[in-house]
């Protein structure tokens, strides 16, 4: 049995990750991201299946301009996030199967991590970022927007989690 | 090419170190609304002000130009709205975007679920856009920044920003240890 490791100190890893975001500006110019990723690839399925659909919404077509929606910058970063986080739990035995062991999370909580990932979704999509693009990246460089989304979702996640108690025992 | 590497290297990057903090960890992100665990603070706030210390400091010793690194625009109404919303579904889920391919990676269905509700917002935003397009690009204000806002010198700006964020931090030290 493979010993599981504690996560990392915090402060530490925070540091790393802004040594990372630091790099990630020097290189490119612009920062790390996630939902972007998300409306990329939603915005190639949608050219795919319906055009027409597509091609009526500034939205998806934003997405669909510049080359390729399936291998544009931030997909490919989101396929490394996926590799690098599954490799990083791996070596540390911290990896769950919670598809396959008694640890399965209730119906209740996989409708609720449905629910907020469609309220992300829209809200990282009126916002035109998300917790890493906009509030982290943008945030860093002083953007005002970045404050404002930053301000709001911990004032809604403060706000809202009383109600939502039972899903955090 | 050779962009794709970079963003591909970048991203193996990033999720390593979002999983080393424990931020796939669905829990541990939702108690941080609930005031148990301060691990989300810690290391946005950490990252943030190394990122922005290090832009202000490499800019100004000629390290690179930091001048030409992205600034988002501000949409002030969508963002603020946005940003209650995204909050919402935040203590709903406890994960966000990234760390919901984080918790996916190590395991756990629930960064599946939230993925595919994040899937579905998108979709969602896209099909509704027609409709929403004006209240989207309402309230610009261009790639405005903290400074140009209140009319202080970026050096600062950036010291009043790590003012406050280290006296965040060290108030949660405090209160982690107890009196």
């Amino acid at each position: 049995m493979r010993t599981r490791r504690p996560y990392a100190e915090p402060h530490l890893t925070g540091v790393c990750l802004g040594l990372l975001l630091l790099a990630c500006f020097a290189l490119t110019g612009q920062g790390l991201g996630a939902s972007g990723a998300f409306a990329s690839v939603a915005s190639g399925v949608v050219g795919t299946v319906s055009p027409e659909a597509a091609a009526h919404s500034a939205y998806f077509r934003s997405y669909l301009q510049d080359g390729s929606p399936w291998t544009a910058w931030i997909v490919v970063e989101i396929i490394g996030v996926l590799i690098g986080a599954s490799a990083s739990a791996a070596l540390a035995g911290r990896t769950r199967l919670t598809s396959v062991h008694a640890i399965r999370p209730s119906a209740g909580k996989l409708f609720a991590g449905v629910a907020g990932g469609t309220l992300m979704g829209i809200g990282a999509a009126l916002a035109r970022g998300c917790t890493s693009g906009l509030a982290l990246s943008g945030g860093a460089m002083l953007s005002v927007g970045a404050w404002i989304f930053m301000a709001a979702l911990f004032l809604a996640g403060f706000l809202a989690a009383p109600f939502v108690r039972r899903l955090w025992p | 090419m050779n962009d794709l590497l970079v963003a591909g290297g970048i991203g193996v990057a990033f999720g390593c170190a979002l999983e080393c903090a424990g931020l796939g960890d669905p829990p541990k992100l939702a108690g941080q609304f609930y005031l148990r665990d301060f691990t989300v603070l810690k290391v946005m706030l950490s990252a943030m002000l190394t990122a922005m210390l290090g832009a202000f400091w490499g800019g100004r010793l000629g390290m690179f130009d930091s001048a030409a690194f992205y600034v988002p625009d501000t949409y002030l109404l969508p963002q603020l709205l946005g940003g209650l919303v995204f909050g919402l579904g935040f203590v709903l889920s406890g994960l966000c975007p990234g760390t919901s391919c984080v918790a996916l990676a190590s395991g756990r269905v629930e960064g599946a679920a939230t993925m595919l509700g994040l899937f579905a917002g998108v979709l969602l935003v896209g099909m509704a856009f027609p409709a929403i397009e004006p209240f989207y690009r309402s309230t610009p204000y261009g790639p405005l920044t903290l400074q140009r806002l209140t009319g202080l010198p970026y050096g600062v700006m950036v010291a009043l920003v790590t003012v406050v964020a280290v006296s965040a931090l060290t108030w949660i030290a405090k209160r982690e240890t107890g009196p």
